[in-house]
């Protein structure tokens, strides 16, 4: 099974296009944002993924000999950043929320913008 | 001098430092003063490292000492130095002028969490510009995506708040399409570093992911860059911010997605990728031309001088988009001088539209008509700035747009379908700007609006007006000695189309 061999990219590709789909087709702000966290969590999963080396090892000085597989530790490096802006985004996201509910009382799409229009 | 290795890494450091001490800052008018130090000192670091990029050199700094590939590099080209020039500049420019209209529309104690939310954002985009590694790039971008996004909310309106989510939505999907595109290509390249990524990708022998971030990359900065049909968000998000963000943000924040756009298609891919120069071309160049069309279009339809601002910005980064679609030289040149000279003639525009709603409140066309017959020199600094935006031999909007006319008839046939598009949305400009002149110098004052709404301040009134006459005045010394900029955008095209940085 060819296909199968490369799973971690269908999960990617899966959880990436679940993500996605609630951004644009659900109506509820809230679910917006929990949509557009996924499409970044994908994300992190490609970048984790690909550092991955079967049997591989962390390459910590004085623990591991240089015979030893090695896992390639940056793109976990990276990923730790794009995991703190993840999570700055979807705490100023649903902060925006909060000020969405206070000013029209809803937080459904539709409301807010039946609300703009009756001015 | 020892400060002078420095500089590049000064560029960045100075906003961001500053921005914690302007939240110390208890009193509005010090955090103010605080951030525009802090813009006047990036700025005068953009000049000087100008000067010394200006005969075709490049400053380079390892930070932290780690060598490039290794580590992350800064390096500042003449692209960058005009990029940071007209960041700096647009913030110092739009702080200068905008403290009565801070005043006019935040609550005072919040203005010193919004001047520091401000700093981060221009250390952001200056971040943007100066370094030389993808991912550092994608962090930059983020930190000023997520401070654009806080003070653009700070707007009054209510519609502000719907704007910003649409913004923060589609710009956090373009951030991550790049995140993605950039993944791909160090799983194949095994770097980050621009210029080591463009010799390695020599040696793939797989292309297929090479395309496919390519196309990532591209379109998720193309959202950022509000590219015609990915300029949603855009409109409103200037239209409802403060005043004095629209002028700042307007001016440059779209323009750096589009220059971190040209550094990976025309750097990185270009030399690689087979087929790649048309790709790019026969993608973008329709865009632009419905993008230049139609944002004109619905400017002209628009009732609120902010949002035809907002909608004349679609039309223009069409003309940047049309010129780097040409993928010669000369159209490059055009589409970066274009950057230079439409941020000073929308940040100008962005300007009046602050001074209107100084003395109207709002800026909707109800409210401003007459508006030349009280305040003339605003309304006379409308029609120079007007004259750029359209195009008028003697202004800024000029040269740029000459520059891609004569880059376009290079290109025979298509050539002359460009130059019809290019003159049918300058016809249509002259359009939406003789609404707004119009209604400044011939129509009457609507009866009963009592003029001066909120108490303005002397000094702030006449250092506003100093800003926007040089704003004014920039626009036609530009247009009539463009040396400088062009000389800059020149060397930056060159660099491009040479493929190496």
């Amino acid at each position: 099974m060819v296909w199968l061999d490369l799973y971690h990219y269908w999960v990617f590709a899966i959880l990436l296009m679940i993500g996605y789909f609630s951004v644009i087709a659900k109506r509820n702000l809230v679910k917006k944002l929990i949509g557009l966290s996924l499409f970044q969590s994908a994300v992190f999963l490609l970048y984790i993924t690909m550092g991955k080396v079967d049997g591989g090892t962390a390459p910590i000085i004085g623990m591991t000999d240089k015979t030893d597989i090695f896992s390639n530790p940056l793109p976990q490096v990276l990923i730790l950043t794009a995991i703190v802006v993840g999570i700055s985004t979807t705490a100023l996201g649903l902060s925006i929320v909060v000020r969405i509910k206070e000013a029209y009382g809803s937080i459904e799409e539709d409301v807010i913008h039946q609300k703009d229009q009756v001015e | 001098m020892n400060m002078i290795d420095h500089l590049p890494a000064l560029q960045v450091i100075v906003p961001l430092i500053s921005a914690p001490f302007c939240i110390l800052m208890r009193n509005h008018m010090l955090a103010w003063a605080v951030a525009v130090v802090a813009s006047g000192a990036a700025f005068s670091l953009a000049i000087l490292s100008m000067g010394f990029v200006s005969d075709g050199a490049t400053l380079t700094y390892a930070m932290g000492g780690w060598e490039a590939p290794y580590g992350i590099a800064l390096e500042i080209d003449a692209f960058s130095a005009l990029l940071t020039v007209i960041i700096s500049g647009a913030s110092l420019l739009a702080l200068l002028a905008g403290a009565a209209s801070a005043r006019q529309q935040l609550v005072d104690e919040k203005q010193p969490l919004f001047f520091s939310a401000w700093l981060l954002a221009l250390a952001g985009l200056l971040g943007i510009t100066i370094t030389a590694d993808a991912f550092n790039i994608f962090v930059f971008m983020e930190i000023s995506s997520l401070a654009s996004y806080v003070i653009i909310a700070a707007g009054p309106h209510r519609k502000a708040l719907g704007a910003v989510f649409k913004y923060l939505v589609m710009g956090t999907i373009g951030a991550t399409f790049y995140l993605i595109g950039v993944g791909l290509i160090y799983m194949m390249t095994g770097t980050l570093n621009l210029e080591d990524i463009a010799l390695r990708l020599n040696d793939v022998s797989d292309q297929r992911p090479i395309f496919v971030a390519a196309g990532f990359i591209t379109i998720g900065l193309a959202l950022k860059a509000a590219v015609f049909p990915l300029h949603v968000w855009m409109p409103n998000a200037y239209n409802y911010a403060p005043h004095i963000v629209s002028a700042f943000i307007a001016a440059c924040a779209t323009k750096v997605s589009l220059y971190v756009m040209m550094r990976f298609d025309f750097m990185v891919f270009q030399p690689n990728l087979v087929g790649h120069e048309f790709q790019f071309s026969y993608f973008f160049m329709p865009l632009a031309l419905i993008a230049i069309l139609s944002g004109a279009v619905v400017a002209a339809l628009s009732r609120d001088l902010k949002r035809l601002l907002a909608w004349s910005s679609v039309s223009q980064i069409g003309y940047i988009v049309l010129g780097a679609s040409l993928t010669t030289e000369a159209g490059l040149t055009s589409a970066i001088a274009h950057m230079f000279n439409h941020a000073l003639a929308k940040g100008g525009g962005f300007l009046i539209a602050m001074g209107a709603a100084l003395y109207y409140t709002t800026t909707r066309f109800s409210n401003l008509a007459g508006l030349g017959k009280e305040h003339p020199w605003i309304a006379a600094a409308f029609v120079v700035i007007g004259c750029s935006l359209i195009g008028v031999p003697g202004t800024a909007g000029f040269i740029s747009k000459w520059l891609l006319v004569s880059a376009a008839l290079e290109q025979g046939a298509l050539g002359v379908l460009i130059i019809s598009v290019v003159v049918l949305s300058s016809l249509l400009a002259v359009v939406y700007v003789w609404k707004v002149v119009e209604l400044f110098y011939f129509a009457p004052r609507p009866e009963g609006g009592s003029s001066d709404v909120m108490q303005v301040r002397k000094p702030e009134m006449l250092l506003y007006m100093l800003v926007l006459g040089l704003v004014a005045g920039a626009n036609i010394w530009f247009g009539i000695m463009p040396g400088e900029p062009l000389a800059l955008a020149g060397q930056a095209a060159q660099a491009l189309l040479g493929g190496s940085l």
